[in-house]
């Protein structure tokens, strides 16, 4: 089974409306690579000038936000789930 | 893009990172890069109607302020919400050091005893113009409580969801409305990220997630209040509790707005924040001179603050650097501490944030951030009837007696020999 990565409302104009995209990537940072190849202009959202991922963006791996993993060398296997979610308000 | 169509005294949306500009629907994120949308107002307008006579005619509620809060028309929720006492605190000033204090005391908020109902009206009040019949929120308890009375008070139905670990009187008060609680095996973060998916499945009114750039703006009125309450004058020091970031950065923007419609004279002030040192993503990068912070997981009693990815928090940390503020945090014990301090000099019993507030209060008049011989003001957002497991075994204990004057007066007279030892 390959890696699921759920697209974001905002985000599902680019992938004509796409909720979950599969992708064979091994680590988030190619796994956004993957995604610019086959739907242009998704990059820039994501990541900033410097290629780091953009501050109200958060990237999950299975639920564990990538800032406590490796970032975007956080590596992928065969049935993860990768979330990107903007970041909410408080409660 | 085509004009974007005027609604009251509210212009548009618009990133806060970028400037682009959407129209006044429940949505909250930037299509381009994800920056948080905010309520653009038309200030020239507010500036000819919002006076300080036209104030001192309208009912003591927030909606006195209603030109600077975002709804096209009248309010139809929450129309009793707000201000609450200013309480000045000689007896605590004493204790921590400080030439004046003040409390302003949401822990009696209208109707569910915090800051949450400012938010709630506005957030219920915009989704019932744009047509929503169900509202919903991701919650640390306070949120939950005030959703649910206000959508029960209003006719509207409410799905809450909360970390599985909250104080049983936060739970309670939910459910009594009536409202759907969903408990979720996560802490807050957790809570957040599954309401973000459900947001974007489901079409409701999510109050801190599509509804969140009119959610959030109803904290500003607690900084008018203080305004108006001070004899419309800016504190030099407030300090806030924080979660998100997002009460500290309205309360700066409030103080903003004012001068820009003319109500208070620009002055010099610091907007100075709390957290608790279980949960302290926001002071840790401060004091570190960082202007972005590392997400944690929290581990406080203050549960109402137990945000570990704090949405607001590079923005508090910018209000630092602009007002001159400064932050701090407390330990458990600190916490707890504070309390106990605020409710034996001022007679208010605050929740854990309250305790926060005070503790981290102290810790900064004591460094000298706040000058012993200025004035500030404490926010104080919650009750402390909501969190009385987080103080069960520290307020002390009764004393049981039978219903005799023997009995008792054997007791006063141990306390006198104790006292004369």
């Amino acid at each position: 089974m390959p890696v699921q990565i759920r697209i974001p409302t905002p985000l599902r104009k680019l992938t004509h409306d796409e909720e979950i995209v599969e992708t064979s990537a091994e680590t988030v940072g190619t796994a956004i690579t993957d995604l610019e190849s086959r739907f242009p202009g998704i990059q820039e959202r994501l990541l900033d000038e410097e290629g780091q991922v953009r501050r109200f963006v958060n990237v999950y791996v299975n639920e564990e936000d990538i800032r406590f993993l490796q970032e975007k060398d956080t590596p992928l296997k065969d049935g993860d789930e990768v979330s990107i979610i903007p970041a909410i308000a408080g409660g | 893009m085509p004009k974007l169509k005027q609604q009251g005294f509210m212009k548009a949306l618009q990133c806060r990172e970028c400037g682009r500009e959407y129209p006044l629907e429940a949505r909250h994120v930037c299509e381009f890069d994800f920056g948080p949308l905010e309520v653009a107002y038309d200030y020239a307008k507010i500036k000819s109607k919002l006076t300080r006579a036209a104030i001192a005619k309208r009912p003591h509620s927030m909606w006195r302020y209603r030109e600077l809060l975002p709804v096209a028309k009248a309010p139809t929720v929450g129309l009793e919400v707000g201000f609450t006492p200013l309480i000045k605190a000689d007896r605590l000033a004493k204790r921590l050091g400080i030439r004046e204090l003040w409390i302003k005391n949401d822990a009696v908020n209208y109707p569910t005893l915090s800051f949450k109902d400012r938010v709630v009206s506005v957030a219920l009040s915009r989704a019932r113009e744009l047509g929503y019949e169900t509202v919903a929120c991701a919650s640390t308890g306070n949120l939950a409580n005030s959703v649910a009375a206000n959508a029960a008070a209003s006719g509207m139905k409410a799905f809450v969801f909360i970390p599985h670990d909250l104080e049983k009187g936060k739970v309670i008060n939910s459910l009594i409305y009536g409202a759907n609680v969903i408990s979720i095996k996560g802490h807050y973060d957790e809570v957040n990220r599954l309401c973000a998916e459900i947001a974007g499945k489901y079409d409701w009114a999510f109050v801190n997630v599509n509804m969140r750039p009119y959610y959030a703006e109803g904290s500003k009125s607690q900084g008018f209040e203080i305004l108006e309450q001070l004899g419309w004058k800016i504190p030099r020091h407030t300090v806030v509790p924080m979660a998100s970031g997002s009460l500290l950065t309205k309360i700066h923007k409030s103080y903003q707005e004012f001068i820009k419609v003319g109500l208070v004279k620009k002055s010099n002030y610091s907007v100075h924040g709390a957290q608790a040192t279980g949960c302290s993503p926001i002071s840790t990068a401060h004091r570190a001179g960082q202007d972005f912070f590392k997400p944690v997981k929290p581990d406080t009693i203050a549960k109402s603050l137990a945000i570990g990815t704090p949405a607001d928090g590079f923005y508090a940390l910018k209000v630092f650097k602009e007002t001159g503020g400064a932050s701090d945090d407390v330990t458990d014990d600190e916490i707890r501490e504070g309390i106990k301090l605020l409710a034996e000099t001022e007679g208010i019993f605050s929740e854990t944030a309250g305790g926060v507030t005070v503790g981290v209060a102290k810790k900064l008049i004591a460094s000298g951030a706040i000058p012993a011989d200025d004035s500030a003001v404490l926010c104080i957002t919650g009750n402390g009837l909501k969190t009385l497991d987080a103080v069960e075994n520290h307020a002390g204990r009764t004393r049981n007696i039978s219903p005799s004057l023997r009995e008792f007066d054997a007791l006063l007279d141990r306390d006198k020999t104790l006292t004369a030892k």
